[in-house]
């Protein structure tokens, strides 16, 4: 029986979702793109550093980047309280400054999701870039390419296959995202409830095990696409790089 | 066009002192590996700073280091070719040979990239891509690719150095069109002594990071190479007369000789260099009957000069031209041979096209 079919039968009400649920869904969905999209030319940029700079401070970077990868994340959570809450050093700043209030919004949420994946997404970034050849750098700069340019039509086209891979990562840590959401922007319906944080409510009330069993569908369903989206994409693009 | 080059540059222990300049024409940097060529070419071409030192190109300064100049490589519009292809992977043959042609402006005409096609007879292979090359093409794509970015010179660090015999005898004659045919001045390093006989004008030969001796090709290949030690030789230099497509054979014609080589794919009236090893000329008093080497010249002694290890190098006058032969001082001895004495020079003719 396909999914499909389980929808459309009227008497599995258990099997509907509530406006609630579908805004948990909904929002899941839009942290997760704006944190994959808003980190990635940190993300970029940052391995590119890691990857061929060569400057006081590298293993410095490099610790600061995989913090949040070994932390627990209601550490992780706390600080970005710490740092980015309404009174915080940079939260205030960006508030006074640009209007932007992260704390106990959503913008909030896309953040800590962001930094939760960031080194994952550095990690594979990284790679990529250690595998491009050098040397065919240097000849595109022997035929005229300025170094943006040949970072641009060399580099950056070579390691894609990378740059998706910590994509979708990225995206993946932050669907799965809990402890420091929850400890930064709390568990707000509506405005900062993502997926995750549903299920959790939903086992903390008498009778939510039907919501939490259908959410959790959903996450398996949405993690499931996730991963077929990546390989097809990489293997679009493997295709493209090493084209027979 | 001339570049004039005095650097001094140090890496790890090796260190490097090296001046020279260079006019039209193909200039060698001869020397075997671990002489600092490949570390002169890229200082010239940019992809490395010297410590101290000029590079001038026709009165443009590209570094100087007592002013702070250093004209970055992709400003300095010289095709590198390197020893490996170094294709972009995920662009086409086509897309990599255009790749140049973006940044070379107004310099680059259009009608360019037919006659850079049909001189490496890379017409055929636009739409493929460099993964399923040969190694031959790759590199003929990627000579291809550096002259069509318009580049003032042409800089080659040993491109044939990374290909089989087979494929160093295919791509040698695209480059001595290249020579002939574009007033494309070519930097180009080398170790192998029949290369650079084929290719070069001038030869500049380095040993251990400094300038050996400098001169003309025939003038530097023509006695025993001390930077070698090894095939030593004469170089002439002549004109295709005739050709036998079906023997695969070419006559050349020098100064009052004529050699057979075996060289079909040539047009009459080309000129060419050939290189004749010192070891690959026999010698003798009598004109040779029944014998399979197709040449046989007449000459007079001028010098016998002992060449160590039980060998003599012996100077030639055939016509006008001069040809080295090496052989044992027994033979010197058993022959009676001295200066001024008439005898045969013996030349198989397969020892001629060294590829």
């Amino acid at each position: 029986m396909s999914l499909p079919d389980v929808l459309q039968v009227p008497d599995l009400d258990a099997f509907s979702l509530s406006p609630e649920e579908w805004a948990a869904i909904r929002l899941s969905l839009q942290v997760s793109v704006v944190a994959m999209v808003a980190s990635l030319p940190f993300g970029v940029l940052t391995a590119y550093v890691l990857a061929r700079g060569r400057f006081w401070g590298k293993s410095l970077l490099n610790g600061l980047v995989h913090l949040p990868l070994i932390l627990p994340p209601v550490v992780t959570g706390y600080i970005l309280l710490i740092l980015f809450g309404r009174r915080g050093p940079i939260g205030a700043f960006l508030a006074d400054h640009f209007g932007i209030v992260l704390s106990f919004r959503w913008t909030g949420a896309a953040l800590a999701c962001a930094v939760m994946g960031f080194p994952l997404m550095v990690r594979s970034i990284r790679l990529s870039i250690e595998a491009v050849d050098a040397k065919l750098e240097e000849a595109a700069g022997t035929l005229g390419a300025s170094p943006l340019f040949v970072f641009l039509t060399v580099t950056l086209p070579l390691m894609l296959p990378g740059v998706v891979a910590g994509m979708i990562l990225a995206f993946a840590k932050a669907m799965g995202e809990f402890g420091a959401t929850i400890t930064f922007v709390s568990n707000i319906p509506g405005e900062t409830q993502t997926l995750s944080a549903a299920i959790y409510t939903f086992t903390q009330v008498p009778g939510g095990d039907a919501g939490a069993l259908r959410l959790t569908l959903v996450a398996i369903v949405l993690s499931m696409a996730a991963l077929l989206a990546s390989e097809a994409l990489s293997r679009m693009i493997g295709k493209r790089i090493h084209a027979q | 066009m001339t570049l004039s080059v005095d650097i001094r540059h140090r890496q790890g222990t090796f260190s490097l002192d090296v001046s020279f300049s260079s006019a039209r024409g193909v200039t060698a940097l001869f020397g075997r590996s671990g002489s600092g060529k490949t570390s002169v070419l890229r200082i010239v071409g940019g992809l490395v700073a010297p410590d101290s030192g000029r590079v001038v190109l026709d009165g443009e300064v590209l570094v100087d280091t007592d002013a702070r100049v250093a004209v970055p490589a992709h400003r300095r519009r010289f095709g590198y070719v390197f020893q490996e292809p170094r294709l972009f992977p995920h662009m086409s043959v086509r897309q990599n040979l255009a790749y140049g042609r973006w940044f070379a402006g107004a310099g680059a005409r259009r009608d360019g990239m037919d006659r850079v096609l049909d001189m490496l007879g890379i017409g055929a292979l636009l739409d493929r891509w460099p993964g399923n090359l040969s190694g031959g093409e790759k590199q003929r794509v990627a000579i291809g690719r550096a002259l069509l970015s318009a580049p003032r010179m042409l800089l080659m660090d040993e491109p044939l150095s990374a290909l089989d015999e087979a494929r160093k005898a295919e791509i040698l004659p695209y480059l001595e069109r290249l020579r002939d045919e574009l007033d494309l001045p070519i930097l180009y390093v080398s170790h192998s002594v029949s290369e650079v006989a084929r290719l070069a004008d001038r030869v500049v030969v380095l040993a251990e990071g400094r300038v050996a001796a400098s001169g003309s090709a025939s003038e530097m290949l023509k006695g025993a190479f001390e930077a070698t030690g090894r095939e030593a030789g004469s170089v002439l230099s002549g004109r295709v007369l005739s050709i036998d497509a079906v023997s695969g054979l070419a006559v050349i014609g020098f100064a009052g000789v004529e050699l057979v080589v075996p060289r079909g794919g040539l047009e009459t009236g080309r000129p060419l260099r050939v290189h004749i090893p010192a070891r690959e000329v026999l010698l003798a008093t009598q004109r040779p009957e029944g014998i399979s080497a197709l040449n046989v010249l007449e000459g007079r002694i001028l010098s016998i000069v002992p060449a160590g290890e039980g060998a003599a190098d012996i100077e030639l006058a055939c016509g006008e031209e001069r040809v080295q032969s090496r052989i044992t001082t027994q033979s010197v001895a058993r022959l009676n041979l001295m200066p001024g004495r008439s005898v045969h020079a013996i030349i198989k003719t397969v020892a001629l096209d060294p590829h």
